[in-house]
């Protein structure tokens, strides 16, 4: 039982899913799986974690076959913290999904569908194989089609045609990338990646730096940095309160932990990519930021905050440049935490804005208004994390950008942070934008009529539905403050698992600690082939 | 061999980004399904066109004998075939519900109002 530990967080989801398709006529008894299932995976998930913390990083050879050739599981401290954050938020949304969605939903395999998503999203972090994370992505990403085109309509279609083709697209660069890694190391395994790809790239270095571009853009794509995240604030509004949060919460932070994984553990370090991600960190952080002030959508603003926010992670990320170790892992350190921050904060903020749409029928800022009056305990819920978001102290996105901003300021990147700190203030004023429309004016005459879809009809305000919806966003917002509260418990936490990313030959010593001796050896023998 | 490979995956490629720039939104289908195969045509490429022994072990010898094909490429490929087998199905029935929502099969770019 303890060994299967590490893979837990994939069955959990899978098993679950597979009883709410056993389950898909009995509304009832699919929401109790539905509901199990996502306690399970989130007990699973701090089990493992405390597993991970206590003994350090758990390996799993799936079908009794060594690495590296049989396909890994590695649980380091790094992916855990993803599992277990993954796991609180699949756990408030599935919560929130029983005062929100609607039979049809849920006759169509709603909750099936978030946990295949769920399992993709687990999978991902756990893998320890290149391939093997090309497989859950795609796993993840079936899942997020389903769900982001259930309940059909004109624009939710328009929507699912853009991601479904540009997902396709990253996949097959992704794709592409593997393959030439493939032909360059003969390997796919991580940790011997990581140990053959070094020594390949002494002499052919710009073999790695293609192959890795590949991934760049294809990673680029899933987590929506600059240019390439166009797709994002074109289909995220379009789904239902509940997908959408999921979506801004886990999907894009798949691919910056992607990002880290694959730049800071496996692929040698490229000055070229690095400088590339230099640039893409602060235009993503400016481009986001600037598209947000300018929208009138509750759920589009929100949209945006989270490119802009995906700038800041690969922030952390680029400032692998520098050449001190202990400023390197300081950028890793303030990316983990600004990851850990964001899913948790910015999934509360489009369940209520959700909330929002449940109780007046639009998110259109201009039509709504006065709900300060209206419903003042929605006012407090989402000033807390719409406060924690801009950074105001003490709230966790205070501690995630000051942390940020230190590294920033060490590794000597002064216009990066620059910009880091006005994209920050930005992200202040249209959070006080969205208070100002939505709670502080007064209300609208037409507040309350129906989308141009003409779909949403006043809905039942009954107290119970109310409280389910708000139950998981309070938690939430109790999440943001007990980090801002208390934030060394998560970066001692966070530091851990940057040291753990960084520390290559600890990380293969812990995947591979039979073949070690051979590899090097086989490697010369490799290299000679190339030429 | 390898030149023509390349020439090959290299089309493939070129006619992928083509299709998927239409407005027709069967051809971005055909798109995604070439954009697949030239994908896996350079993982093939990856484990080497040579004419080599199949990596069978035969029942008296503990590995397969020297000279033998890299079987690895062929069952990523494989995986990979499935996969976007499936997910080509999701794409053509996506279309095929929006052909019939829209009345058109081009992609309809109404404008991006909420």
């Amino acid at each position: 039982m303890i060994g299967t530990l590490p893979v837990l967080p994939i069955l959990i989801p899978l098993l679950t899913a597979c009883c709410s398709l056993l389950l898909i006529r009995q509304r009832r008894a699919q929401r109790c799986v539905a509901l199990i299932g996502a306690l399970a995976l989130l007990v699973a998930s701090v089990f493992l974690a405390a597993r991970v913390w206590h003994n350090g990083t758990q390996v799993i050879h799936v079908g009794g076959w060594d690495a590296p050739v049989g396909i890994v599981f590695v649980a380091d401290l790094f992916a855990v913290v993803m599992v277990v954050v993954a796991a609180v938020i699949h756990l408030a949304v599935s919560v929130y999904t029983l005062g929100h969605s609607n039979p049809a939903d849920e006759r169509h395999g709603y909750f099936v569908a978030q946990n295949i998503l769920l399992l993709g999203v687990c999978g991902a972090f756990l893998t320890g194989d290149l391939f093997n994370l090309y497989v859950w992505f795609e796993v993840m990403l079936i899942g997020s089609f389903v769900l982001l085109v259930m309940g059909g309509g004109r624009k939710r279609m328009q929507a699912g045609i853009r991601y479904v083709t540009l997902s396709l697209l990253s996949s097959a660069m992704f794709l592409a990338g593997v393959g030439l890694l493939y032909g360059i190391a003969h390997t796919l395994n991580m940790a011997d990646l990581s140990q053959r790809l070094a020594l390949v790239n002494t002499e052919h270095p710009w073999l790695v730096t293609a192959a890795s571009g590949l991934l760049l853009v294809s990673f680029g794509i899933k987590a929506a940095v600059f240019p390439l995240y166009f797709w994002l604030p074109a289909s995220y509004h379009t789904a239902r309160p509940a997908t959408s949060a999921i979506f801004a919460g886990l999907l894009t932070k798949v691919g910056v932990y992607a990002l880290i994984r694959v730049f800071a553990t496996v692929i040698p370090y490229s000055p070229y990519i690095f400088h590339i991600l230099l640039f893409i960190a602060g235009l993503t952080m400016l481009m986001g930021v600037w598209g947000a002030v300018s929208q009138s959508g509750f759920r589009r603003v929100l949209g945006f905050h989270i490119i802009s926010q995906i700038g800041y992670m690969v922030m952390g990320l680029a400032l692998l440049t520098s050449d001190d170790p202990q400023l390197r892992q300081l950028g890793i350190v303030a990316s983990i935490f600004y990851i850990v921050h964001h899913i948790i904060v910015k999934t509360n903020l489009f369940l209520i804005g959700g909330i929002v749409r449940h109780l007046t029928g639009t998110e259109d800022l201009s039509r709504l208004g006065g709900m300060l009056k209206h419903a003042p305990w929605l006012a407090i819920l989402f000033a807390i994390p719409a406060m924690s978001l801009a950074g105001l102290p003490p709230l966790s996105g205070f501690w995630a950008k000051l942390t940020m901003i230190k590294a920033g300021f060490a590794t000597g990147q002064y216009l990066l942070t620059t910009i880091a700190i006005v994209a920050g203030l930005l992200t202040l004023v249209s959070m006080l934008k969205l208070w100002n429309e939505v709670f502080w004016k007064p209300a609208p005459e037409n507040m309350g009529t129906d989308t141009p879809e003409g779909v949403i009809t006043p809905a039942i305000q009954s107290p119970r539905r109310l409280a389910l919806l708000a139950a998981p966003c309070g938690v939430l917002a109790l999440l943001t403050v007990a980090i801002g509260l208390h934030p060394q418990a998560l970066l001692t936490i966070a530091d851990q698992a940057a040291a753990g990313i960084l520390d290559r030959s600890a990380y293969v010593q812990q995947v591979l600690p039979h073949v070690q001796a051979e590899v090097t050896r086989g490697i010369t023998n490799e290299s000679e082939d190339l030429r | 061999m390898i030149i023509i490979g390349s020439i090959l995956v290299g089309l493939l490629y070129a006619s992928a980004l083509y299709l998927l720039m239409a407005r027709s939104s069967v051809k971005l289908i055909f798109g995604l399904l070439l954009i697949g195969h030239a994908a896996n045509l350079l993982i093939f490429s990856a484990g080497g066109w040579i004419r080599a022994q199949p990596p069978i072990v035969s029942p008296d010898a503990s590995a397969p004998s020297p000279g033998h094909a890299d079987p690895l490429p062929q069952a990523l490929i494989l995986t990979a075939i499935v996969i976007s087998f499936s997910v080509l199905a999701f794409a053509s029935v996506l279309v095929r519900r929006a052909c019939h929502v829209f009345g058109t099969d081009e992609i309809v770019n109404e404008g991006d109002q909420p």
